[in-house]
């Protein structure tokens, strides 16, 4: 059921957004939260399961301590406060997807409070960095899965039964929640998916998490409100769930502020709610209401001793993060000489890290972004992959760039040679050997190519004397057809104009 | 050998030892002896012959080999049917769990099977470990050996049943307000409930997790101690679990000297509510301690007459919370799954029917305290009184070594008498459940029989944490004393089974 809408841009005029964001994120760890189960993606259903995640009676929790360590960097990366003292907590309520029928989380000592992100948007007036307040970020349980089977949409309504998946189940998590996102304006869309975007690239860059939102390992619910004016206390908010791209980020806010907007205006009341976001239709529909808000009984899980991280351990922690990300681009930008832009395309090519890699490697810069950002890049992108996932390291791209300014590749013998590599037919040195790919050096035969060429087509010969030198474009591209693309084509060109007795 | 059935776990090990009998003969023997009894005890919910005879013949061939092996190597046991047993049905007294089989051994089990000790079956229990006389058992109730007509105590009734009837040499209890020590004080067995954290609670289907422990059972204190030793240690499964070696609770038990010992008589456990027969055998043994050259003091612990109020918050909360995975969707019963009804209905209808209403009640309960709004009010103030009776102790144990009480109230009460008053029932506990709110380790042994009623009453010692080992050297102090005083064991006191 569609509901009406308010225009964004009328919207924004007459109300002031508040944002929320609430992100989960999966820890990259090997074994699961509380017992020594894997947490691989993909496992055949109830196949990574054990007495303790299954929630068998009897069995007990077991921490994790790579869990609290990721926990701890993320909260230290975020700027946070560690906790000198925390406990988990047990949130009680029902669910077939959960063994034990409560979920072991963290409720009110949280094992980080009180950081913030800083977030870069453009605004009319240029780039702004807006930082995003962040109230807690705390430890818990994933559940299993429900599969609903037998219906039309895989949703629990008209399904003829249901199936439960327990291998999600005790995977750790992190829940990273923000204070209210206040003084956004009409930037609100923007600062959420630039939040959501600079969480993603620290988490990265922590290694503690593969981020990848399609598979659920990073998932995001949007918290909105509206209120008169910044003055004005705070409104009801929407909760919305499911909001999984970065786009939807983006679209979920927009669509909740024109939303609001639209009842706000018709002088309807904003319910409590959760609601669930539509990737394919853009909308949010309601689901369940808060008004009448689930008790969860939590009370301090008697299973597991509190948690007191040692300040020497979480200084160590700290003096070992990685640099900030946000830095790491300034520094960068200003090493390699590229424009803000080019850094972007960088981040969005998804290959920051390889282009560095090759450059302290010794390759040069300007080469890197090219393999990386050009070719690799949209092979990478046909093929549904990650560039990395190609596998070819900045080794061969140097090799292949030595051959380049030896003049024994050319651009075209070269993505030759990559496409070897990645068909996995073994370095480059023996692809070229293997494939033929040598640039035809010698002058002789590009010398008897070119005089068929002319031979092909005489009337060129008088255009290029006469001085319209582009006329040169048809005869090389012939030669170069003529030697299956192994001639150098600047030289072809050269010996043209010699033999033409033209010059440049 | 005809009286296997009657000698001690030490005595039997020694006889297999000297190659007198086998480990097979022994579980044979107490195999005859449920046979014979148990339709009228009603101490087993299930009887593992097969297996236990398989454990018996391995450690037979293991002995036979020059092996070495542990204390209680072919000494069988009882099992309370609330620890998880691979491969052996566990019920825990309840409806709810009929006809699971566990896949995976609670810590213990795997203890007690790695010293090659056979295990019987599994014994009958209140429902979920709720009750103080196993009438709450869903397989129908435990009678006590000294009077089929009466309670054994509860919530391991089965496990004090089977010492006293002979069915058993050693037993596994879990005590979390005074299972395994108020069953000890009525049937005239010993039961320690160790530390908290002495003993895994991994495998133990947990009812107050807080408060639970796994703990020894037998029908005399060196007994015991072996089989305290045997199942206590760290375990990393168990988060809760203390890493620091097991006290030397054998050497204890064997010593057995109090002289120029300070020992603490709660002033707060005692006249209201105490039997007079029970209080006359408490004074008594008061009189023996200070002959055995103890220094007996009272001391105060004011807090306690809140423990009973804190503990039945805090253990209903816990256990609303602990019995939640009980919904039919990955084991145990599934009642209403007709393909009509959603899975909330057919959780609902599953819980339902499968607790009793003991359970039910302290579900409810607990989920009341636990309730936004309620929370600070019950469960958090509840914590606080927990925090002052932990205070009481440390308090008392800076004057004394050990404090002493009668462990339960009254020798054991007919069955069907209390059923109707939940608070009366749960006033059994009254003396027991200090120690588990404040995770301390405590024993029941027989004192003798009250002259009211020819029925055992039971002397409770607690002690520090980690001091498990006073317990013994106390209680086989006074053990020593009485079995010279009554020349022979309580048990020669009790009257024959029909069945025998």
């Amino acid at each position: 059921m569609a509901e009406a809408l308010m225009k964004y841009d009328e919207a924004i005029a007459n109300f002031d957004p508040v944002l929320g964001l609430e992100v989960h994120v999966e820890l990259g760890t090997n074994t699961k939260m509380f017992c020594g189960c894997s947490t691989v993606f993909g496992a055949e259903p109830n196949t990574q399961v054990c007495p303790v995640c299954l929630g068998l009676p009897g069995a007990l929790p077991a921490l994790n301590r790579i869990g609290v360590e990721s926990a701890i960097r993320i909260g230290l990366a975020l700027n946070c406060e560690i906790a000198t003292w925390c406990r988990f907590a047990r949130k009680n309520y029902f669910y077939p997807d959960m063994p034990k029928n409560f979920q072991t989380s963290q409720y009110d000592e949280p094992i980080a409070f009180e950081g913030y992100l800083d977030v870069d948007i453009d605004t009319d007036e240029g780039p702004k960095t807006f930082r995003v307040p962040i109230e807690r970020a705390h430890m818990e349980e994933d559940t299993g899965k429900n599969l609903h089977m037998g219906g039309a949409t895989g949703r629990i309504h008209g399904a003829d039964y249901s199936l439960v998946d327990y291998n999600r189940a005790g995977i750790p998590l992190i829940e990273i929640v923000t204070k209210p996102v206040e003084g956004t304006g009409k930037y609100a869309p923007e600062v959420a998916k630039a939040y959501v975007s600079a969480l993603r690239e620290i988490l990265r860059g922590l290694g503690v998490s593969d981020v990848k939102m399609e598979q659920g390992s990073l998932r995001c619910d949007v918290n909105l409100s509206l209120r008169e004016t910044p003055e004005s206390k705070l409104g009801t908010r929407s909760e919305t769930k499911n909001v999984n791209s970065l786009r939807s980020v983006e679209r979920a806010v927009r669509y909740e502020v024109m939303r609001h907007a639209a009842r706000l205006t018709a002088g309807e009341r904003i319910v409590q709610e959760t609601r669930h976001w539509h990737e394919d239709t853009g909308i949010s529909t309601s689901g369940r209401s808060k008004e009448d808000a689930e008790d969860y009984r939590y009370f301090p899980e008697p299973d597991l001793m509190p948690i007191a991280p040692s300040r020497e351990w979480v200084e160590e922690l700290r003096a070992n993060l990685p640099e900030n990300p946000a830095v790491r681009r300034t520094r960068l930008t200003a090493a390699w000489n590229i424009s803000d832009l080019e850094m972007q395309n960088l981040m969005n090519a998804g290959v920051l890290e390889l282009v560095e890699a090759a450059v302290s490697a010794g390759m040069n810069p300007d080469a890197a972004r090219k393999w990386y950002t050009g070719e690799l890049a949209r092979v990478a992108n046909e093929r549904g992959v990650e560039v990395e996932e190609l596998g070819v390291t900045h080794v061969e791209l140097s090799r292949i760039e030595a051959l380049i300014s030896e003049g024994a590749l050319n651009d075209k013998l070269a993505r030759q040679v990559l496409d070897g590599l990645i068909a996995g037919e073994g370095d480059v040195d023996s692809i070229v050997a293997g494939r033929g790919l040598a640039v035809v050096s010698d002058d002789g035969p590009l010398i008897e190519a070119i005089d068929a060429a002319l031979a092909a087509d005489p009337a060129v010969v008088e255009t290029i004397k006469s001085g319209k030198l582009a006329a040169a474009g048809s005869v090389v591209g012939a030669v170069m057809k003529a030697t299956r693309g192994q001639a150098d084509a600047a030289r072809v060109r050269e010996l043209l104009f010699e033999r033409l007795g033209v010059s440049e | 050998m005809s009286d296997l059935i009657r000698m001690n776990a030490s005595d039997l090990v020694e006889a297999m030892n000297a190659g007198q009998v086998s480990s097979v003969e022994i579980t044979q023997a107490h195999l005859d002896r449920i046979a014979a009894v148990d339709g009228d005890v009603h101490a087993f919910l299930h009887v593992n012959s097969k297996g236990a005879l398989d454990a018996a013949a391995a450690v037979d061939a293991q002995r036979a080999d020059g092996q070495s092996l542990s204390a209680l190597a072919g000494v069988p046991l009882g099992l309370k049917d609330i620890l998880a047993s691979k491969g052996l049905p566990t019920t825990c007294g309840s409806k709810m769990l009929e006809g699971w089989i566990p896949p995976y051994d609670a810590t213990v089990v795997t203890k007690l099977r790695d010293a090659g000790i056979p295990i019987l079956g599994k014994t009958n229990m209140d429902e979920f470990a709720m009750g103080s006389s196993t009438e709450h058992s869903a397989y129908g109730p435990t009678h006590n050996p000294w009077d089929l007509e009466r309670i054994p105590g509860g919530s391991g009734g089965g496990s004090s049943a089977c010492l006293a009837a002979f069915e058993a040499p050693l037993a596994i209890g879990s005590d979390t307000g005074g299972s395994i020590r108020q069953p000890a004080a009525v049937t005239g067995t010993v039961g320690v409930k160790p530390t908290y954290g002495g003993v895994s609670r991994y495998g133990v289907v947990a009812l107050a997790s807080s408060l639970d422990q796994v703990g020894p059972c037998a029908r005399n204190v060196l007994d015991t101690a072996l089989l305290h030793s045997v199942i206590a240690g760290h375990d990393p499964r168990d988060s809760t679990s203390i890493n620091k070696p097991v006290p030397d609770v054998v050497g204890a038990a064997r010593r057995g000297d109090v002289k120029g010992m300070k020992i603490g008589v709660v002033r707060e456990l005692s006249g209201e509510g105490f039997q007079a027969g029970v209080q006359t055998r408490f004074d008594e043994t008061v009189t023996l301690l200070e002959g055995l050259g103890a220094e007996v003091i009272e001391v105060s612990c004011p807090n306690f007459p809140h423990a009973l109020a804190a503990y039945y918050l805090i253990l209903p909360s816990e256990c609303s919370s602990n019995l939640a995975k009980f919904d039919g969707i990955r084991f145990g019963l599934r009642v209403g799954d007709d393909g009509s009804k959603s899975v909330e209905q057919v959780m609902s209808e599953t819980r339902a029917a499968g607790f009793g209403p003991e359970v039910i009640r302290r579900i409810m309960l607990g989920t009341y305290a636990l309730s936004a709004g309620y929370y600070d009010a019950y469960y958090g103030q509840a914590q606080k009184i927990r925090t002052l009776i932990a205070q009481d102790f440390d308090k008392a144990f800076a004057q004394v070594d050990v404090l002493i009480s009668p462990t339960a109230p009254t020798t054991a009460f007919k069955i069907g008498e209390k059923m109707a008053d939940p608070v009366s029932m749960y006033l059994n506990d009254v003396a027991t459940i200090p120690v588990n709110l404040a995770g301390l380790p405590g024993m029941s042994l027989p004192i003798g029989l009250a002259t009211e009623d020819n029925l055992p009453v039971g002397l409770q010692i607690m002690a520090p944490a980690m001091a498990d080992d006073r317990l013994y050297n106390v209680g086989a102090a006074i053990e020593r004393e009485l079995l010279s005083k009554w020349g022979g064991p309580i048990w020669a006191q009790a009257p024959e089974l029909a069945g025998a």
